[in-house]
C-alpha cells in the first residue's frame, strides 16, 4: 500500500489540491468560515446550555469545545468522505488507480480544518486559564487514532454509498443520535454505573472524554480507555479495507 | 514474446433493479422476494495474442462488447472468467472528454489529468507549455474549465493524452478530434505515437481506418468472438457482408 501511494503521489497531491480548492472556492471567507462555523456552534450551545448544565462546572466552555471539536471533525470527515468514491466515478471508470485515494484526499482536507480549529481551541484554553502540562503531548494519541477512525468509517460509508444512495440520509439521522449520545453538552455523572459504562461503547464519546481528562483535569485516562479506542479503530479500519478489497471491481457496475 | 495475452476472457454484467433503489427498498424487496437481478455476458470466451508493434483493430456493431473488453484489458474491470496478461505499461484513452472538473481552471485540470494518466510532476512541468500550445488554449489557462466550448475540451483532452508513450496503447475512437486544422494535426500526432512502436488496440467504426492501419483484426458480435487474425482484408470483407445481410 505504501508502494502504491508512492507511485501515485503526484495524483494524490493533485486530488488534495482539487478538494481544497473546491471546498474553499478560492475565497478569503471560505477558509475563515471553517473556523467560524464551529465557533458559532459553540456560542449557541454555550448560550443555551450554560443554565442547565454549566452552573457548577468549571471550564464549561472548554468542556463544550472538546465535544464540538471532536464531533464536528468526525461528522465532517465521515459525511463528506461518504461521497468521495461515488463522486469520482468518472475518474476510476477510466483509469486504473487505487480507489481509496479519493477518500484519503478528502480526509487530508477535513484534517486541516480540524487542525485549524484545534489552534483556536488552544487559544480558548489559554484565555480560560487552563494550565498546560507535559500531559498535553498525550493528545497525539487520540488525534492520530481519530484520524484513522474517520478513515475507517469513511471507507465503510463510501463503499456502501456506491450501492445504497440513501445511506446518506440514514447517516445524517444516525450522527444526530450520536451527537446526543456523546455527552457533548452534559455530563454523565448523574446516570447509574451501568449506563455510564454503556457510554464507553461509543467511540466518539471516548475521544471526547480523553480530550477532557487531559485538558481540563490534567489526568491521564486509564489503560482500558486507550485499549478500547485502539480496538474501535482496528475494527472499523479492517472492515473498511476488507470492503474496498472485496468490492474493488464491483463498484464499476453501480455507478 | 507476446506483449498482451487475452485468454478465454468472459465478462458478466449485472443489470436489473438493484441500482439506485437504496437500502430501505433493497431490504423490502429482499423480504418480499421481489428482488431481481439479471445477468448478461458482455463478452464470452474472447482470446487473442498481440506481439510487440502489433496494431489490432476491433470491429463490431454497437453493444458488441468492445468497450467492456477494453476495460478488462486495461485492468479497470476484472474478467469474470479467464485472464489477461500484460507486459509493460498500458494506457487506455477512453471517453477522453469526460472526467474533467468544471470548477477547476484549465491549468489545474491539465495537471490532474496528467496525474491520472501516470505522468510525473516533472514531466508535466516540462510539457505543460507544449500541451497548451498544441491545444491552442494559451488565452484560457486560468479560466474555469466549464467556460470552455466542447471543442476546446476535447482538444485539451487530446493534447494531454497524446504525450503517452506506453508499451500498450488503447484507443477508443480518439484517432482525431476537433475541426479542420486541428483534426489534421491530431491525426498526425496519433500516427506518430502509433509509429513509435507501441502495441496498439484501436476500436473504430470506420472500416477504412482499420483496413489501412491494422495488421490484426478482432470481430465481435454480441459478446461473441466472430473472428480474429491477421487476414485483415478478409475479415473486414466478411464483416461488411454480414452488415449488409443485416
Amino acid at each position: 500500500m505504501i508502494d502504491k501511494l508512492q507511485n501515485n503521489s503526484f495524483l494524490f497531491e493533485e486530488l488534495v489540491k482539487r478538494d481544497f480548492k473546491k471546498k474553499y472556492k478560492r475565497t478569503v471567507l471560505g477558509m475563515a468560515w471553517s473556523i467560524l462555523s464551529p465557533l458559532l456552534t459553540l456560542f449557541v450551545m454555550k448560550m443555551v446550555f450554560t443554565n442547565f448544565f454549566g452552573r457548577n462546572m468549571p471550564h464549561y466552555t472548554i468542556y463544550l469545545f472538546c465535544g464540538n471539536l471532536i464531533f464536528s471533525y468526525f461528522n465532517e470527515s465521515t459525511s463528506q468522505g461518504m461521497l468521495s468514491l461515488a463522486s469520482n466515478a468518472s475518474i476510476f471508470t477510466k483509469v486504473n488507480i487505487p480507489k481509496y485515494l479519493f477518500l484519503l484526499s478528502k480526509n487530508v482536507q477535513t484534517s486541516i480544518n480540524f487542525g485549524l480549529t484545534l489552534c483556536v481551541f488552544c487559544l480558548f484554553c489559554i484565555f480560560d486559564h487552563i494550565a498546560f502540562t507535559w500531559k498535553i503531548l498525550l493528545l497525539v494519541y487520540p488525534i492520530v487514532l481519530l484520524l484513522l477512525f474517520n478513515i475507517g468509517v469513511g471507507l465503510i460509508l463510501s463503499a456502501l454509498f456506491v450501492f445504497f444512495k440513501d445511506i446518506q440520509y440514514l447517516w445524517s439521522v444516525f450522527t444526530m443520535l450520536l451527537m446526543y449520545m456523546s455527552a457533548i453538552f452534559y455530563t454523565i455523572d448523574s446516570y447509574s454505573d451501568v449506563i455510564q459504562n454503556l457510554f464507553l461503547l461509543n467511540p466518539v464519546y471516548l475521544f471526547i472524554q480523553y480530550f477532557r481528562m487531559i485538558v481540563i483535569e490534567s489526568v491521564v485516562p486509564p489503560d482500558y480507555i486507550h485499549l478500547l479506542m485502539l480496538a474501535d479503530v482496528i475494527i472499523v479500519l479492517r472492515l473498511g479495507c476488507w470492503m474496498y478489497k472485496k468490492f474493488n471491481h464491483m463498484f464499476l457496475y453501480y455507478v | 514474446m507476446s506483449i498482451l495475452e487475452v485468454n478465454h476472457v468472459s465478462i458478466r454484467y449485472i443489470t436489473g433493479d438493484f441500482k439506485d433503489i437504496g437500502l430501505k427498498e433493497y431490504v423490502l424487496r429482499r423480504m418480499t422476494g421481489n428482488y431481481q437481478v439479471h445477468e448478461f455476458w458482455a463478452d464470452q470466451d474472447i482470446s487473442f495474442l498481440l506481439e510487440k508493434g502489433d496494431m489490432l483493430g476491433i470491429i463490431g456493431t454497437n453493444g458488441a462488447g468492445k468497450s467492456t473488453l477494453l476495460k478488462a484489458v486495461s485492468g479497470i474491470m476484472e474478467p469474470t472468467k479467464g485472464w489477461v496478461k500484460r507486459e509493460g505499461s498500458i494506457a487506455a484513452l477512453l471517453e477522453l472528454a469526460s472526467g474533467f472538473d468544471g470548477d477547476l481552471t484549465v491549468r489545474e485540470n491539465t495537471y490532474l489529468r496528467g496525474a491520472m494518466l501516470g505522468y510525473t510532476r516533472k514531466f508535466m512541468d516540462n510539457m505543460y507549455g507544449e500541451i497548451i500550445d498544441f491545444a491552442e488554449l494559451d488565452d484560457f489557462q486560468d479560466r474555469p474549465f466549464k467556460q470552455l466550448s466542447s471543442g476546446m475540451k476535447s482538444r485539451l483532452a487530446f493534447s494531454i493524452a497524446s504525450l503517452v508513450r506506453p508499451d500498450i496503447l488503447i484507443l477508443d475512437e480518439v484517432l482525431s478530434v476537433g475541426d479542420g486544422a486541428f483534426r489534421k494535426k491530431s491525426e498526425t500526432k496519433m500516427k506518430e505515437i502509433i509509429g513509435s512502436g507501441a502495441t496498439t488496440i484501436l476500436v473504430s467504426h470506420s472500416l477504412g481506418q482499420v483496413r489501412n492501419m491494422c495488421n490484426k483484426v478482432l470481430w465481435l458480435h454480441r459478446g461473441q468472438q466472430m473472428a480474429f487474425g491477421s487476414q485483415v482484408q478478409e475479415i473486414c470483407d466478411q464483416y461488411e457482408a454480414f452488415l449488409k445481410k443485416g
